[in-house]
């Protein structure tokens, strides 16, 4: 097992190597020069040179990236162009937000998610089951943001429950962060939670066609004892495959949601970034990004072990 | 009153009449055969009285229980008898359980379903039965896991879980199908003595009559979801009063005429296939860092030669290194050591451009034909599908006449050509695979349990086929397979393999008879055999 996990970490590393090369190499050969674009389009010649000199972007391809990567290896991710700021600065401050919403829009599409699939399994082929997968081929269709201005239509400004938008900060206290986050967390999980319940509402019904499952039930369990005991369990593991990629997208795809709600999310920070041509930034994002669905695919396969004893190392 | 008392059980699903008014009864103590062919019903009438049918069946009739009406019953009721009055053994082993808990979880958790017994109790009571099953717990502890263990095994927990609340009546659907013969032996020999033991009823589903004769005391037999015969097994195997139990019992000891003098055999002096010290070995699994495994040797050392039109049986147990040497013949696995010569060249160091002439001279068919063939192709491009191993390019007139002449020689009709795999029945897919393999003219084919998975009936008329090709076409064969019957049907030669060498090698007749090694008498013990089985039926009846 710790030999699986050392090969997974070094190949891990190798992967946000080359991740780093890509990204650098990409943000070099879009057209744009941030020093350009900071000055505004009156600027003179010689004024555009003298920022370019300051920020570094005069120095050779190969020295900017090493410099860049050196950097990152000690918690230095630069600092921004257009705030002036250290970039790790920027990116704690946003993850705040992030990373809580990511969480909790999670949360409420798996606890949503398994029941349904669960409940809809349990009764396949009856009107139970096709008026739940139809609720949930809507939540699958529709589009977020819409969703996310129904939802600020109808509990912040119809019924004042909850802040329009914005965010407070952590700082004006847990429960003031969390109210700003729970429409924007419905209206990311919700969707997420559609298409996970179907997967695993599919998952389940594989599962239930299994030999063993009639072993089980040779045995004497009831339908329902089946689904829970045997079924489930086997039907994890395209559950957490669907969790893993649901987890990547929440916390950093989450652009439209963040700007309906005037969050000050990853995926905002990003997308300023990248018309500012604040590359600095986007690779420091990037780099995050990509070092997060790297852990995450491997506790993501780590869990399948856990689930699945075939696939445990026979040591 | 019998235990079991089924009178016109009917079943229908969907449009399909599954089951037409089946009598069966099954006695405290008895051991009762249900026989029949590939969908004749033999596994609906076990569903029906377990009530795990398919959703949409519908049933009429009745399914007495000690008495109790099963089809009245509510399915509440139904689970407290399933696994605790009623148990039940499946055909395949290696999905029957649950691959994600551990067998002692397994076998435990209907003991504390039924029973409430404590944690401790039924891990003590799961720990009894593995150990009158086979599995004694110091060996097998229960943190095993199923893949953790051979089919043998995994067939042994099964077991285990149908009857470790010593149910009143068993039903076993094909509890040996899927096994080789010795284990298949060794299986029966534990049903039998639970069944002794506890004076269970045992309901027991087979397609093969030698094995019923064996262990039955009645038989029924089933056909198209109808009783056809019905009565003592010996009285009803011996008398064979009823058309379709002689038809039957005929086919399952059917031994094709073949010529006894092959022309081909003189024709030519050299051997077409010579092996000659063959080995593979493959690596052992990887421990740690630097660790491994002892490496494994599937095959050792293995020297034979078949001559031209010569028809040779490879038989031996599961796992014994009967498909690898089969893989290497076909260059489909490179040997470690040793040499192949397929007519007179040396082709096991040959690149795979080289080997499409040798290819197209050697073929192969496998068990199941429906999973090699495309489902997507109709049956002429299937069978067309080696002509590419013909050195010239042949017009599509040809490339027509020959897929018609194959068709024709292994009795497909022409008009079959343009039907999809799935259109033919079993039997003729298995002739499309052979339409497929002797396309090329080839002068050897491999064939891996070729008639395993058919009924007895088609498997006679495949086995017909066989030697008929090898009668005029003067096709070799190496036949792969853990049936002795096969092997006396067909070859000339046998081949006995065990733990990865030949240990016997001679003329059939005097290997079945007097098998000289210790693997090849356990096979002919353990093979089920009509013959001696109904003897052995009488001997004991007076």
């Amino acid at each position: 097992m710790l030999n699986y996990i050392s090969k997974r970490v070094l190949i891990g590393i190798l992967t946000l190597l080359a991740a780093s090369i890509v990204v650098f190499i990409m943000l070099e050969i879009v057209p744009g020069d941030p020093a350009r674009l900071m000055l505004g389009m009156n600027a003179t010649e010689d004024a555009v040179q003298a920022l370019q000199q300051q920020m570094g972007l005069d120095q050779p391809l190969l020295t900017r990236y090493f410099s860049w990567i050196g950097g990152l290896l000690v918690g230095d991710f630069g600092k921004s162009y257009t705030y002036s700021v250290p970039v790790l600065n920027l990116i704690t401050e946003r993850i705040a937000v992030s990373l809580p919403l990511a969480l909790i829009s999670l949360f409420l599409s798996t606890i949503i998610a398994i029941p349904v699939g669960l409940f809809s399994a349990a009764r396949r082929g009856t009107l139970a089951d096709s008026g739940t997968m139809g609720i949930a081929q809507i939540g699958v269709a529709i589009p977020n943001f819409w969703f996310a201005l129904l939802l600020v239509y109808v509990f912040a400004v119809t019924l004042r429950l909850v802040p329009a938008g914005g965010f407070p900060g952590w700082n004006a206290g847990l429960w003031a962060g969390f109210k700003s986050l729970i429409l924007p967390s419905i209206a990311l999980g919700l969707p997420q939670a559609a298409i996970l319940a179907r997967v695993t509402r599919s998952a389940l019904l594989d599962v239930l066609g299994e030999d063993y499952i009639r072993t089980a039930r040779a045995k004497g369990l009831s339908r329902r004892k089946v689904l829970y005991r045997h079924a489930l369990r086997n039907a994890l593991i395209p559950i957490l495959t669907i969790l893993g990629l649901q987890f990547a997208f929440l916390l950093a795809g989450t652009i439209i949601i963040e700007n309906v709600f005037y969050l000050p999310g990853l995926g905002r920070l990003v997308f300023q970034a990248i018309t500012q041509r604040d590359l600095i930034v986007v690779e420091g994002v990037v780099m995050l990004l990509v070092a997060t669905v790297i852990l995450v695919n491997l506790l993501v396969d780590l869990s399948y072990a856990l689930v699945d004893p075939r696939l445990r190392g026979r040591s | 009153m019998n235990l079991l008392e089924i009178s016109k059980l009917s079943l229908r699903i969907g449009a399909f009449e599954a089951l037409k008014g089946v009598d069966l009864s099954v006695n405290v103590g008895e051991i009762r055969a249900l026989v029949g062919e590939s969908g004749s019903g033999k596994s609906m009438t076990a569903l029906s009285i377990m009530k795990l049918l398919p959703t949409g069946a519908r049933t009429e009739g009745q399914i007495r229980f000690d008495g109790k009406d099963l089809l009245a019953t509510s399915e509440a009721d139904m689970c407290r008898l399933r696994g605790n009055e009623i148990g039940m053994v499946f055909q395949e082993p290696m999905t029957a359980l649950n691959p994600v808990k551990t067998i002692g979880e397994q076998v435990a958790e209907g003991i504390r379903l039924h029973t409430g017994a404590t944690r401790a109790i039924a891990e003590e009571q799961t720990r009894a039965i593995l150990d009158r099953v086979g599995l004694p717990s110091a060996k097998f502890p229960l943190s095993r896991y199923p893949h953790e263990l051979s089919g043998g095994q995994r067939q042994r927990v099964v077991i285990a879980i149908a009857c470790a609340l010593k149910p009143r009546l068993l039903i076993a659907d094909e509890p040996t199908t899927a096994l080789d013969v010795v284990l298949q032996a060794q299986i029966l020999e534990l049903l039998q003595s639970l069944v002794d033991e506890e004076r269970m009823g045992l309901l027991l589903i087979s397609h093969d009559l030698a094995v019923v004769a064996d262990m039955a005391h009645s038989i029924t037999v089933l056909r198209h979801g109808e009783v056809m015969d019905n009565g003592e097994t010996a009285q009803i195997l011996t008398e064979q009063t009823h058309p379709y139990t002689r038809q039957l019992a005929r086919a399952s000891m059917h031994v094709p005429e073949r010529s006894p003098e092959h022309p081909h055999h003189a024709a030519n002096n050299g051997p077409l296939l010579a092996i000659r010290d063959l080995s593979r070995t493959y690596p052992g699994r990887r421990i740690g860092l630097f660790g491994r495994d002892p490496e494994f040797t599937a095959v050792d050392n293995v020297s034979f030669d078949i001559k031209p039109g010569q028809s040779t049986a490879l038989v031996g147990r599961s796992g014994c290194g009967k498909s690898t040497l089969a893989r290497m013949v076909l260059a489909l696995d490179r040997p470690t050591s040793g040499q192949i010569h397929f007519a007179g060249r040396r082709i096991d160091e040959l690149t795979q451009n080289d080997l499409r002439p040798v290819r197209q001279n050697m073929q192969v068919v496998f068990q199941d034909p429906y999973g090699s063939f495309n489902p997507r192709h109709k049956a002429e491009r299937l069978v067309s599908e080696p002509l590419f191993l013909i050195d010239r390019e042949l017009s599509a007139k040809e490339k027509r006449d020959r897929v018609d002449r194959a068709l024709e020689r292994v009795g497909i009709p022409r008009a079959d050509k343009d039907k999809y795999s799935h259109e033919f029945s079993g039997g003729q897919r298995q002739r499309l695979a052979i339409a497929r393999a002797i396309i090329t003219e080839p002068k050897l084919i491999v064939a891996d349990e070729p008639v395993s998975a058919l009924d007895v009936s088609i498997r006679a008329q495949i086995l017909d086929l066989f030697a008929d090709l090898n009668d005029r076409l003067g096709i070799a064969y190496l036949f792969i397979t853990h049936d002795l019957a096969v092997a006396r049907a067909i070859t000339d030669t046998v081949m006995v393999m065990s733990e990865g060498k030949i240990v016997e090698h001679g003329k059939t007749d005097e290997i079945l008879l007097h098998p000289r090694s210790e693997a090849g008498r356990a096979l002919v013990k353990a093979s089920p055999d009509l013959h001696k089985a109904l003897a052995r039926r009488i001997g004991e009846q007076g």
